[in-house]
């Protein structure tokens, strides 16, 4: 055998490697996906039994189930809204400022995400067990802000570090006042940070298991009602709803890499080759 | 109002900006350890409530009656961690270096998973492995598994399961590092006459070691304290720590116990942690952690 064809032996087994381990990855989502289609009789949707789009027509024939994704959406709405505030200050103190314990806040909030989830779940509930609150909604606002705020802060701060801090100065030296500079640059400049940080702060809180166990008392939970019903067979509305947030989510970056190619022609368009950056200061200089 | 120099308010803000958060952290994070602490060293019944009083025997009482369970944790963690870095660093090198136009679909195809739920994908493994399935009845087929063999409620089943749950913890770090090797380092050894495989030896592998140890601990770590694969996919014969300290707290409710187990387990990857911290400082990890 000559180098080369070693060359393109290599490659195609390591491609053939990739293919099946993004197989492994992807068959039980494909499994979720397809029975959601599944013609179940009986209480069980284990074994496939024929299409139908029944389960379709009727996403939530089961009101607990109705309860349970609503449950999730809103407490990761509320709990991304509040995470995400907090997160975004202290990403911008840790990166902005130099002052007396920054690395041990910077430690501190690392600590949470080194901490396994049952140790998070049990610890928050033997608190409120201790101060006697009654666990339910409110508590599992509470516990997903905790967890998802370092995520938060480690996204924004990812971005805030890559920013070119001479637009800022530039902008307060052309006469932009402090609030002014951050309001009209800084902010635009870190939002796609702060957007990537709100996204996965959702994406964890509504995907919760183990920390919401913990803490729900007696409200349900999406994966709380999936792991409920696990025993007794997962009703194919689970399927569905399942397949609904996959689609949406992929929409939703469909969507976002179409806005970003057009975003950037028009801004090669708009100003030659400058980067988005110098327009951002344009923008806040222009408006004074 | 109280009226502040410039450079005092200044001073001031990054504390402003820090506090907030950081007093959810220290009230819901922090104090509920300390809290964790003090019931490990209570002693009572469910029924008359407990007091504190200094009774470390828990701890010990605890690691005795279920050591199998944490070293289980700890062999399952590590077998999964090892199958993970086996998967996933020929997958991340074949994204990293060999993907070209699909680059950014198997990334994608990577994460993809992440948007399913997670127990609903673990509920699905159930599905594939489950006694009269297809997987089952196509093994017995061809004589890899006994006709009262099974496949769900195995060992194999549980690491499976988190090895296919934290597989792109493991990929996307070592993706990240792989990306972010200079490719005229490798060139420059091939130059040098060094062959395809003393280059990857030589000089990838040890560029790509932040990632492996950032892959290896964000699946290890998780992997340890998981009890949801124990309890979809196994029998109690497979329960980890994780199942322990979740019936001792929600079922039994023997705080104590429940609460020192959580600590063992706490220790042990705090140890992990500053291990690796040592070596490669949380800087790396923290930013691989994204």
């Amino acid at each position: 055998m000559t180098g080369r064809q070693r060359d393109r032996l290599r490659s195609w087994l390591l491609g053939l490697w990739g293919v099946g381990a993004i197989a492994y990855l992807f068959i039980p989502v494909a499994i979720i996906v397809l029975f959601s289609f599944n013609d179940n009789k009986g209480r069980f949707n284990f074994t496939w039994q024929g299409f139908t789009l029944d389960h379709w027509k009727e996403p939530f024939a089961d009101p607990a189930l109705q309860t349970a994704l609503q449950n999730s959406v809103s407490i990761a709405l509320v709990s991304t809204l509040i995470a995400t505030a907090l997160g975004t200050f202290m990403a911008l103190a840790l990166v902005r400022y130099g002052f007396r314990g920054r690395s041990a806040a910077d430690f501190f909030i690392f600590l949470p995400l080194a901490t396994p989830e049952v140790v998070l779940g049990a610890a928050l509930l033997g608190l409120f067990l201790t101060m006697n609150v009654s666990t339910g909604y409110a508590t599992i606002v509470i516990a997903h802000v905790m967890f998802t705020i370092s995520y938060v802060v480690v996204t924004v701060k990812a971005r805030l570090e890559g920013m070119d801090r001479h637009i800022e100065e530039a902008a307060m030296d052309l006469g932009a006042t402090e609030w002014g500079t951050f309001v009209r640059v800084t902010l635009p400049l870190i939002a796609p940070g702060i957007a990537a940080a709100a996204l996965l702060a959702a994406a964890i809180s509504i995907d919760d298991y183990v920390i919401t166990t913990f803490n729900a008392g007696q409200t349900q939970t999406f994966p709380l009602y999936i792991f409920g019903s696990a025993r007794q067979g997962v009703p194919p509305q689970v399927n569905v709803l399942a397949t609904m947030l996959l689609a949406i989510v992929l929409l939703l970056m469909a969507l976002n890499v179409v806005w970003q190619r057009r975003r950037a022609r028009r801004d090669v368009r708009r100003t030659g080759d400058e980067p988005v950056g110098s327009m951002a200061l344009a923008e806040a200089t222009a408006r004074g | 109002m109280l009226r502040l120099s410039l450079r005092r308010r200044r001073a001031l803000l990054p504390y402003l900006f820090l506090g907030p958060g950081l007093l959810w952290l220290v009230v819901f994070y922090l104090i509920p350890l300390a809290n964790q602490a003090n019931v490990s060293l209570q002693t009572g019944d469910p029924e008359l409530g407990y007091t504190f009083t200094w009774h470390f025997q828990t701890y010990v009482d605890a690691i005795k009656q279920y050591d199998t369970q944490f070293i289980r944790s700890i062999e399952y963690a590590a077998v999964a961690t090892i199958l993970c870095l086996v998967i996933g660093f020929p997958l991340a090198y074949f994204i990293a270096y060999k993907a070209g136009r699909f680059k950014n679909l198997m990334l994608l195809l990577v994460v993809l998973p992440f948007f399913v739920s997670y127990v609903l994908r673990t509920v699905a493994w159930q599905l594939i492995l489950t006694d009269d399935g297809w997987l089952a009845d196509r093994m017995r087929d061809v004589g890899l598994l006994s006709e009262d063999g099974r496949l769900l409620a195995t060992t194999g089943a549980v690491i499976a399961g988190i090895t296919y749950n934290f597989l792109p913890f493991m990929t996307l770090p070592l993706y990240v590092s792989l990306e972010k090797i200079d490719r005229r380092l490798i060139e420059a050894a091939t130059d040098l006459y060094a062959s395809h495989a003393t280059a990857f030896r030589k000089v990838t592998l040890p560029l790509a070691v932040p990632g492996i140890f950032a892959g290896s601990l964000l699946t290890f770590i998780p992997a340890t304290g998981d009890f949801v694969n124990a309890a979809l996919l196994g029998t109690p014969n497979q329960y980890m720590i994780g199942n322990v300290i979740q019936s001792k707290f929600l079922n039994i409710l023997d705080y104590p116990t429940a609460a020192a187990l959580s600590f063992i387990l706490m220790t042990f990857i705090l140890i992990g942690i500053f291990l690796y911290a040592r070596v490669l400082g949380t800087r790396n990890l923290t930013e691989a952690a994204l």
